[in-house]
């Protein structure tokens, strides 16, 4: 099987580790991974910020760079939710406003062939065993739009529990949210601040080794908190768990 | 533009609003366990039914159709009420409708009334517009009597002294509740039973001397007229029942089609809003009957004043106009984490939590600073639209009037559609999303941009100047990679890209 990968620009430029892992896990598992080099943001910033028009041209770009793969798999529920949800809006505005219906077609024509990388493990892949191998204790942060957007359910736990070596502790309030939320981090930052204080005590309380998520941008402003609180508790993202053999230990 | 009024003075930005909230540990603890025990009664009371999911879908589908034909319901509304003895008022603003219930109490020569707790009232500043014209309005549910002794302001729909615990009210009740009426036992403690004995003592005497009661109304319907009023403590229906007048205040949306529509709702909004299967009190009434006037059981005179204040305005609107669906039962405030943090007066409106800042914006405009900064008070992390019963796409909405706000745009205001400019203080934003759009747009420019962070990643600043301090004030800024995943992937698969 191929697919490609969409990394996804906060991957790309802070977080290549992850990309790393997705590639080596997908390869492990027998797929063949494509980095299509034309991509770059979905344009989920601009959009959630109100700049619906300045969104359009990455839509264009997203759209195009993976035009023709039958599968486009992301390591973030976010940017795979800014796809499958968005995408479409902005097609239908855009046309409304007659700028075309371009977008519209290759919103659609995207759509069905994204997935946020647990998607693909389980509903393309079949497995939820990855033959991973991490001795930790791990809780898992559901971020919002993977859990909400896309409705991934249990699939990422399922995967973590399959782990070798791996003790899942459930996270209390996983389903709250942790207060990134984007721009909302820079002009809400009492608040923000506020619930990811609320976020790190609980998953301090689990005294688990690992926090768990699969949203790089989630983790940054959570790791971020963290190292700021002088906090042991370290953060990673599931693909480098679900990357990580005893040869190939995360990090 | 006019100032729609929301019953709110002047408020300062949120962020700015919900930064003292967010400093206040007791408030902070007041409101966690308060929407915390709520949100998981809520919970376990919707999952009781297997039907949940549809009967959102037919509450939504009800409303919808109805405010499509929002002009032909209120007609038929106007004459079923007409027809059962009561009298129509229609009010475009606050202003109209609070003239309208002033005048209609003056009428009557009483000078106090009692009220059911209402939203809309509340909106109007119906309490403020009648002390202006020598009227006491006294208000009989608990919590907005709490509000008023303290001369405070509501910080939830549903449960409006949310923000205050028990001590806080034992010590009201003791120092205020004389000014008003009947005093608070001396030794008053803080015991939930206690406080409610008081209150109950304290309103019984405002019931029984009452002539002219004040209200709203969660539905209206078309088909019969009659005015529907959940609540749980039986004071609404003390007020409902025993006085001469009635006057209900009532938003125009709150109409719904036929008597048979209430089923979807009397199982969806008790549920959502109290965590309940059924609320203790259903009070139905529908002009003053045929009996009415003649065996004194019940109002007298009934007065409907049917209230706009920016809702067709609303209703213009394709995207924002699904907010009118509300049934303002308050499980998107229960349940959203910024509300929980900021509190109900950071939305400075009637109207807080996610709701709220999807209504005060349409209702009132995006011009204040307080309005053109709602849009902004959540993270989109959807659990909102999630819980509500009516399928608000509360995410949707937000991200719309965020549009609205940095690009401006066609809105309907006062009935004429006219082109808002963008609100201020977003031209730096402005040039750095088309930047960020630039450079994002031309992956060789992105790659160069992301080399040049590599190879400056020992000079990474520990506090970022400018917007980005908010970030650093607080979290750490993340390290930066040597290479990108860009640049591995073309050194891995030694196939260099342009």
């Amino acid at each position: 099987m191929r697919a490609a990968l969409f990394v996804t620009c906060v991957n790309d430029a802070l977080y290549p580790r992850t990309g790393i892992a997705v590639v080596r896990l997908l390869e492990r598992l027998g797929v063949e991974v494509d980095f299509p080099a034309a991509q770059s943001c979905c344009g989920q910033p601009q959009y959630n910020t109100g700049y619906r028009r300045e969104s359009e041209p990455l839509l264009r770009r997203t759209a195009e760079a993976f035009a023709g793969y039958d599968h486009v798999v992301t390591p973030s529920g976010s940017c795979a939710a800014m796809i499958r949800e968005q995408y479409p809006r902005i097609g239908r505005k855009a046309a409304e406003e007659g700028r075309g219906s371009t977008l519209a077609a290759l919103a659609d024509d995207l759509v069905p062939r994204v997935r946020e990388l647990t998607e693909f493990l389980v509903d393309v892949l079949g497995v939820t065993d990855v033959g991973a191998y991490f001795p930790h204790t791990v809780t898992y942060h559901p971020s919002c739009h993977g859990l909400r957007s896309l409705g991934l359910g249990d699939r990422p736990r399922r995967l973590l529990a399959a782990v070798k070596g791996l003790e899942l502790i459930e996270l209390p309030g996983a389903e709250e949210c942790c207060g990134f939320g984007g721009t909302f981090a820079l002009k809400n930052p009492d608040v923000s601040a506020a619930m990811g204080a609320d976020k790190i005590r609980s998953a301090r309380a689990t005294g688990a080794e690992v926090l768990c998520g699969a949203d790089n941008s989630c983790l940054a402003h959570l790791e971020g908190t963290l190292r700021h609180a002088g906090e042991p508790l370290r953060t990673l993202h599931l693909a480098e768990i679900l990357a990580a053999t005893e040869e190939e230990p995360p990090r | 533009m006019t100032g729609t009024d929301l019953g709110m003075p002047a408020f300062p930005p949120f962020p700015e609003a919900a930064r003292e909230a967010v400093g206040n540990e007791v408030l902070r603890a007041n409101l966690r366990h308060a929407t915390h025990t709520i949100r998981d009664k809520r919970a376990r009371a919707v999952a009781e039914l297997d039907d949940w999911d549809r009967l959102r879908a037919a509450g939504k589908a009800v409303k919808d159709h109805t405010l499509r034909h929002l002009d032909r319901y209120l007609l038929e509304l106007e004459a079923a009420v007409t027809a059962a003895g009561g009298t129509v008022h229609w009010a475009v603003d606050a202003e109209e409708a609070n003239r309208i219930v002033t005048g209609l109490v003056l009428a009557t020569g009483e000078r106090e009334v009692v009220k059911v707790k209402s939203m809309a009232t509340q909106e109007i500043g119906l309490n403020e517009a009648l002390e202006a014209a020598g009227i006491a309005a006294y208000e009989t549910d608990l919590a907005e009597l709490i509000v008023q002794l303290g001369h405070d302001r509501p910080s939830h729909i549903l449960v409006p002294a949310i923000h205050r615990n028990r001590g806080e009210i034992r010590d009201l009740f003791r120092t205020e509740m004389g000014r008003w009426g009947r005093p608070a036992p001396e030794d008053l403690g803080d015991d939930p039973r206690e406080l409610a004995e008081a209150a109950r003592l304290h309103l019984r005497e405002k019931f029984l001397r009452a002539r002219v009661g004040v209200s709203g109304a969660n539905f209206m319907v078309a088909e019969t007229g009659t005015m529907v009023v959940l609540e749980s403590e039986g004071n609404g229906r003390m007020c409902l029942t025993l006085p001469e007048t009635l006057i209900s205040v009532v938003g125009i949306e709150k109409v719904v089609p036929t008597f048979r529509d209430l089923e979807i709702f009397l199982q969806t909004l008790p549920r959502s809003s109290t965590a309940e299967r059924m609320n203790p009190y259903t009070t139905m009434w529908t002009g003053l009957g045929p009996s009415k006037g003649a065996d004194g059981d019940g109002p007298t005179a009934f007065h409907l004043v049917l209230l706009d204040n920016g809702r067709t305005d609303t209703l213009a609107d394709p995207t924002g106009r699904q907010a009118l669906r509300c049934i303002r039962c308050s499980a998107c405030l229960n349940v959203c984490p910024v509300y929980e943090r900021a509190g109900g007066h950071a939305y400075g409106s009637v109207y807080p939590g996610p709701i709220g800042a999807v209504l005060s914006p349409q209702l009132r405009g995006t011009a204040a600073p307080i309005d053109a900064t709602l849009p902004y008070a959540s993270t989109l992390c959807g659990a909102c639209y999630e819980v509500c019963p009516v399928a608000i796409d509360i995410p949707e909405i937000l991200v719309h009037l965020r549009e609205r706000v940095v690009q401006g745009g066609p809105v309907t205001r006062e009935g004429v559609r006219v082109r808002i400019r963008p609100a201020h203080g977003h031209t730096a934003e402005r040039a750095a999303m088309r930047a960020a759009r630039l450079l994002l747009d031309r992956p060789g420019a992105l790659r160069a941009g992301e080399r040049l962070l590599s190879r400056a990643r020992r000079l990474r600043p520990r506090r970022l100047p400018g917007p980005g301090r908010a970030w650093t004030d607080t979290r750490a800024l993340p390290d930066v990679p040597a290479e990108s995943f860009r640049d591995w992937w073309a050194r891995e698969r030694k196939s260099p890209q342009k």
